[in-house]
C-alpha cells in the first residue's frame, strides 16, 4: 500500500525526484524506502556546491533499523540541502515527498531523466519487492 | 507464516508493522518504535510477550533440579513467589538460555525462557529432567504474556483490571510474584522501569489487552522493546550471549552462584577455571561521540589492547546518540577510548558503565 505520486520520477534505488520551474530537480526518498527502514535518526546529506555523478552516493539516512545509502539520480551540482533534517530527520518518515526533500541538484544532462522510472514503473517495482 | 500469540487479530487492527521474530509473527512497531519508546519512559506501554515460552515443573526435588541445571542458585527463593535470573548453561559453560524462575511452592517452580530458543531449551530441560528423575514438565502453551511497563504502568493496570489487584500487586517488591484469581502478576521487565509482567489465560488475553489500552495503555513493538532494554543494560540472548560465551564473559558475572563451592551446577567447571585463571573477554558498554549508529558485529579496535565486537548496538532514543554493549578484552577500562570502523569511517566510542538510563533517567 505505498504512496506513490504520479507527477514523480522514480529510481531503483528508492529517490524520488521532481522537475522544478527553474529547471533544477528536487530529490528525497520514497514513502516505501522510509517504510522499509523505519524511524529515522540521522540524514546525511552532501555539500552544496558537490559535483555528482548518477548513481553515485551523496548521502546517508540511517534508522533505529538499519543505515542506507542515498544516490544522486542523475550528474549534476549539488544547489541546495535540506537543513531541517539535521535535527528533524524524522521529518522523512512524516512526509517524504514534502518538507522531507533532501537535496536539490541542477542536471548536467536533462536527457538522464528520461532513464528514470515513471510512477507506473516504479509502483511495479516495490510489487516485485514484496514477493 | 510463522507462530501467532492470542493477540495477533489485535495487533492488525492496530494497525503493527509484523515482523518475524524467531519463528514467530510479531508487532515490530504501531507507526513509531521512537515515539513507542518515549511513551514507556515518560508514561506507559503494553507488549505482547506470548511468543516467549512459559514451562511449570513440578516434582518434590524441583529445587534441587533448579540447583543442579541454572547457574544462578535457587536456594535464593526463600519466599514464595520470588524471582531469579540466571543463565542454563552448557557442560562447556556456554550460555543455552538466560531465563527467570519463580519459586511457586516446595514442589513447584515456574521458568519464562526465550522464544527463538524454545526447541532446543526443552530438549536440554527434558533430558536433564529424564536423568534427575521424579519431574514433570508442561509448556504452558494454553497461557499469554503482556508486560505493562513505565512509571505510571502500576497504576493504570489496576484500572484497567480491577482495584483488586492493588493490594497484592502493589505490595510486591521488584521481583516478586503474586497469582490473583486467573492473573500471575510479576515485577519484572526488559525496559528498565516500574511495571508488571503478567501471564494469564489465552483466552483472557484479547480481553484484558483492549481494558488496558482503553485505561490509557498504548501497544508497544518489539522494535521499542529492544532500545528499552538495551539502555536499560540489559543482555540479549542470541546477541550478547549465547553458547559459545560463558556469563562471566558476558557481564552476568551478577548471575552466576559460585558459593557454595559445593554445588556442581551444568557448565561449572569452566567458570571455575576462568575464575582461577582471569576471564579473557567482558561486556562493556559504549557510548558514541559523533553522529552515526553503532551496529552489531561491527570491530572495535581497543589501542594497545586488541580488538573486540558489538553485540548489541543501537540508537538511544532517551540519550539521542548511539550507545552499544561490546565484547572486548579484559584489560580495557571504563573511560578508554576505542575506534569503531563505521561504514568505512573511523568513529570514536567511549568506554562507559552501563545501564545507559534507568527509570527514565540518564545515568551517564
Amino acid at each position: 500500500m505505498s504512496n506513490i505520486p504520479k507527477d514523480l520520477k522514480y529510481t531503483k534505488s528508492h529517490e524520488w525526484l521532481k522537475l522544478e520551474a527553474d529547471g533544477s530537480v528536487r530529490v528525497g526518498i520514497t514513502h516505501h524506502a522510509q517504510d522499509l527502514m523505519g524511524d529515522m535518526v540521522f540524514v546525511e546529506l552532501p555539500q552544496a556546491g558537490a559535483k555528482v555523478g548518477a548513481g553515485k552516493e551523496c548521502g546517508v539516512v540511517e534508522s533505529v533499523k538499519a543505515a542506507s545509502d542515498v544516490y544522486a539520480p542523475v550528474s549534476g551540482e549539488i544547489v541546495e540541502t535540506n537543513s531541517v533534517l539535521s535535527d528533524a530527520p524524522e521529518t522523512v518518515n512524516k512526509d517524504c515527498y514534502g518538507a522531507g526533500w533532501m537535496f536539490r541538484m541542477k542536471p548536467a544532462n536533462k536527457t538522464e531523466l528520461d532513464g528514470l522510472l515513471d510512477a507506473k514503473a516504479y509502483e511495479a517495482l516495490v510489487a516485485a519487492e514484496k514477493h | 507464516m510463522g507462530f501467532r500469540t492470542p493477540l495477533y487479530d489485535i495487533h492488525l487492527k492496530m494497525g503493527a508493522k509484523i515482523v518475524d521474530f524467531g519463528g514467530w509473527d510479531m508487532p515490530l512497531h504501531y507507526g513509531s518504535q521512537i515515539e513507542e519508546h518515549h511513551k514507556v519512559r515518560r508514561d506507559c506501554g503494553m507488549f505482547d510477550v506470548s511468543h516467549m515460552n512459559v514451562v511449570d515443573v513440578k516434582g518434590e526435588r524441583v529445587r534441587a533440579f533448579f540447583r543442579l541445571l541454572l547457574a544462578n542458585d535457587v536456594a535464593k527463593l526463600k519466599i514464595k513467589g520470588k524471582a531469579l535470573y540466571s543463565c542454563m548453561l552448557n557442560r562447556q559453560g556456554g550460555v543455552i538460555d538466560d531465563l527467570i524462575v519463580y519459586y511457586m511452592d516446595d514442589s513447584w517452580f515456574r521458568v519464562v525462557m526465550n522464544a527463538a530458543t524454545r526447541d532446543k531449551d526443552m530438549a536440554w530441560v527434558n533430558a536433564a529432567a529424564r536423568e534427575f528423575g521424579g519431574l514433570t514438565i508442561t509448556q504452558r502453551n494454553d497461557v499469554a504474556m503482556i508486560a505493562v511497563q513505565g512509571p505510571n504502568a502500576k497504576e493504570k493496570a489496576y484500572q484497567a483490571l480491577g482495584e483488586a489487584l492493588r493490594a497484592p500487586a502493589g505490595a510486591l517488591k521488584p521481583f516478586h510474584a503474586v497469582t490473583v484469581g486467573e492473573l500471575f502478576i510479576a515485577t519484572t521487565g526488559y525496559t528498565g522501569e516500574d511495571g508488571f509482567e503478567i501471564i494469564l489465560p489465552a483466552k483472557a488475553a484479547p480481553f484484558t489487552w483492549r481494558m488496558l489500552n482503553e485505561a490509557g495503555v498504548p501497544p508497544i513493538g518489539l522494535g521499542a522493546r529492544d532500545t528499552l532494554r538495551l539502555e536499560a543494560g540489559m543482555n540479549l540472548y542470541g546477541s550478547d550471549m549465547d553458547e559459545t560465551t560463558t556469563p562471566l564473559e558476558s557481564g552476568l558475572a551478577w548471575t552466576v552462584a559460585l558459593e557454595p563451592a559445593d554445588r556442581k551446577f551444568i557448565g561449572r567447571e569452566t567458570l571455575d577455571k576462568q575464575k582461577a585463571q582471569g576471564v579473557p573477554r567482558q561486556l562493556v558498554g559504549m557510548v558514541l561521540e559523533n553522529k552515526g549508529v553503532l551496529r552489531n558485529h561491527q570491530q572495535v579496535v581497543c589501542d594497545g589492547v586488541g580488538r573486540g565486537e558489538i553485540t548489541s548496538g543501537s540508537f538511544s532514543p532517551t540519550l539521542e546518540r548511539s550507545v552499544a554493549l561490546a565484547r572486548v578484552p579484559a584489560a580495557v577500562k571504563i573511560g578508554d577510548r576505542c575506534t569503531v570502523d563505521l561504514r568505512g569511517k573511523p568513529a570514536t566510542v567511549q568506554v562507559v558503565k552501563y545501564p545507559f538510563v534507568r527509570n527514565g533517567k540518564s545515568c551517564l
